[in-house]
């Protein structure tokens, strides 16, 4: 089995992504700070070409490698949506590395490296080429989250996520090698037929399933497996911790649900019942603890705890259908939940990061009180990201979770739909407080550390980017449910 | 006479492996570990995969525990007992885990799944070649997001560990 010229070309926007996290490493030493910019501008051009490419290759099914590749509509969803937010990253982050006066070229580098790790994440169709890639994406988010290295907490950061993901990896990675001993194969299509072929309740496959579930279970933050994401998410640079809470768990979705619906596709009733534990786990957990935060980063970790557990829904669902039809539904709105989610918390993240007080960041939820006031876009657009996320009609919150619950209900499961209404409706809690706080308190005396939002054009594109996806999805969410309900059928 | 060599490598490696967590000098600790690497290596032998035998002893016994003795001399750490009041968690974690053993091991575990380890190339004599071909045909794309792999680590290292970062371009 030897490789044809064309399979490079299949990976062209990998290698792309791949060559300019190169040049940018190596032309940061050469250049003065000034110049460093045009690294940013240069990583954002390749992101916009990649997803040009990624976009052209939608509506195809080929493999490449072997089969340790597949491009198909499923990984161009994926694909496509983590190169957006990696835009939306160096945008976010060109401004707030300035503010925070991190000079560091390499930062781009990491961002693109670990872009490069979740795009093979979600287009291999092998565990192992899965697990190189997850190794790829989380050893550069390491590094990045350790980059404000002025700050104690962000080096504590980095060394905790750094020591608990390399303990999940190799959870995954014994999981991934009971499984080859069961099976024979690493490759999922390998694995499936293997399964099809011996009974179900083989437990060295029960036991591998268990181990690759916990495995995916730290990288998607699930309760029991998220004891890292608030102080992670707390001690990283802000712009890092925005590429992490979206891109990061977006890849591990990717990348999960490929390999439970394709390889372990046969052990469903199995793993959906543990998804069913995790889930309920997640969603009472993440909400309640997230209603005692003072601090508007760790609410954001426990909110976007929260959100893996409605996604998960869609996976029980998918699951727990019996006919194909739910199983696509289920899917479909696990990966229209996880796009819309990217919008939201991304956009709060950015607002997050450019609230400051005198030099150093802002992140109590306390700073918020009285924005409204002084600064009424900004308070206003974070107001939007707030209804968004508790799942508020007319935004795109609602209607990522109305089909989730749809995909429940269809699984004969209700009862799940109404413990994760009554979750949403504790969950509102905590980000109305946010609005009341913003919109009903008055602002304390303008002193020059009083709390203030920094604007810049990058960071208004990058507000303008998550707005427009929040409402127009929110009223019209046509086009990317017909992407998502096609990026499914590809999944075999 | 394999099943000899088994037993023999398979015990050292059991009670070396306990000799590690067991023993409370870390420099012994580290001894024992590396006992263990040169057994796991033996046990490689046995399986016809010399490669795999030569690559755990220069890597692993070579490199990695240089690095383990290194770090135990110049952190000067004679005895810890900090770390030895955890055998609650250890049964915790334990137990289940051995009735889970016992569990497949009455169950018949891997035998019923009536296959085979994946056969490959691996069994003729000159695997070093056969491990060279798979690994640049087969497992190429793998192979080079491994790469990249170490390329984040060595960057990533040197970021972190850089005393300080010049403010403005100095060279």
């Amino acid at each position: 089995m030897t490789f044809s010229p064309g399979d490079l070309l299949l990976v062209l926007p990998e290698l792309l992504v791949v060559a300019a996290a190169c040049v940018v490493l190596a032309l940061d030493p050469v250049l003065t700070p000034p110049q460093r910019d045009g690294l940013a501008w240069l990583s954002l051009g390749t992101l916009a070409v990649c997803m040009g490419i990624i976009a052209s290759q939608m509506g195809q099914r080929a493999e490449a490698f072997g089969g340790l590749v597949v491009i198909d509509d499923y990984g161009c969803f994926w694909r496509l949506l983590l190169c957006f937010v990696a835009g939306l990253t160096v945008l976010l982050s060109y401004s707030y590395l300035k503010e925070e006066r991190l000079h560091i070229g390499e930062y781009y580098g990491f961002v693109l490296l670990s872009l490069s790790g979740m795009m093979v994440m979600v287009a291999a169709a092998d565990l192992l080429t899965i697990y190189l890639g997850t190794e790829l994406m989380s050893l550069s988010l390491y590094v990045m989250a350790g980059l404000k290295r002025a700050e104690s907490r962000s080096l504590e950061a980095s060394a905790k996520y750094f020591v608990l993901g390399a303990f999940s990896s190799g959870i995954l990675l014994y999981g991934i090698s009971l499984l080859y001993g069961a099976t024979g194969s690493t490759r999922l299509p390998a694995i499936a037929s293997a399964i099809a072929n011996q009974s179900p309740d083989n437990p060295l496959l029960l036991a591998a399933t268990i181990f690759i579930a916990a495995g995916f279970g730290f990288k998607l933050a699930v309760v029991p497996f998220h004891m890292w994401t608030p102080d992670v998410y707390q001690g990283a640079p802000t712009s890092v911790t925005a590429y992490m809470a979206v891109a990061s768990k977006a890849a591990s979705f990717g990348a999960f649900l490929r390999v439970f619906i394709e390889g372990l596709g046969g052990l469903k009733t199995d793993w959906s019942l543990i998804f069913l534990l995790l889930c309920i786990a997640t969603l009472v957990l993440g909400n309640v603890v997230a209603l005692v935060q003072t601090n508007i980063k760790r609410m954001l970790a426990y909110s976007s705890i929260a959100h893996a557990g409605y996604a998960l829904i869609g996976v029980v669902a998918a699951g727990r259908s019996t006919e194909s039809l739910g199983g696509v539904n289920g899917i479909a709105s696990v990966l229209l939940y996880i796009a819309f989610y990217a919008f939201m918390t991304f956009g709060a993240f950015a607002v997050v990061a450019m609230l400051r007080k005198g030099v150093v960041e802002g992140e109590e939820i306390e700073d918020f009180t009285g924005l409204a006031k002084r600064h009424p876009l900004g308070a206003f657009l974070m107001l939007i990201f707030m209804v968004s996320l508790a799942g508020i009609p007319p935004t795109a919150g609602f209607i990522g979770k109305f089909y989730v619950f749809m995909a429940a209900v269809e699984a004969g499961l209700p009862w799940l739909a109404v413990i994760a209404l009554i979750f949403a409706v504790v969950s509102a809690y905590y980000y109305l407080r946010l609005i009341m706080l913003m919109y009903m308190r008055e602002p304390g005396e303008l002193t020059p550390d009083s709390p203030r939002l920094v604007m810049s054009p990058s960071l208004s594109i990058v507000l303008a980017c998550a707005t427009a996806g929040v409402v127009i999805f929110g009223l019209y969410p046509r086009p990317l449910v017909s992407l998502a309900a096609q990026a499914v059928l590809a999944l075999k | 006479m394999a099943q000899l060599f088994f037993g023999y490598f398979a015990g050292v490696i059991a009670i070396t492996s306990v000799l590690v967590v067991a023993l409370r000098n870390p420099v012994y600790s580290a001894l024992s570990l590396l006992i263990m690497f040169f057994h796991v290596a033996g046990l490689y032998v046995t399986l016809h995969a010399e490669f795999l035998a030569a690559v755990q002893i220069i890597v692993y016994a070579g490199a990695i525990l240089v690095l383990y003795l290194f770090v135990v001399m110049l952190l000067n750490v004679k005895q810890d007992d900090r770390y030895h009041g955890q055998w609650r968690i250890a049964a915790f974690v334990c137990v289940p885990l051995l009735l889970e053993l016992l569990v497949l091991l009455a169950s018949g575990g891997a035998a019923q799944s009536g296959l085979l380890p994946a056969q490959t190339a691996a069994d003729t004599a000159d695997n070093t070649l056969a491990i060279g071909t798979t690994l640049f045909s087969t497992y190429l794309f793998p192979f080079e997001v491994a790469s990249l792999i170490l390329l984040v680590a060595m960057i990533g290292a040197i970021i972190l560990a850089k005393r300080d970062f010049p403010e403005r371009g100095e060279m």
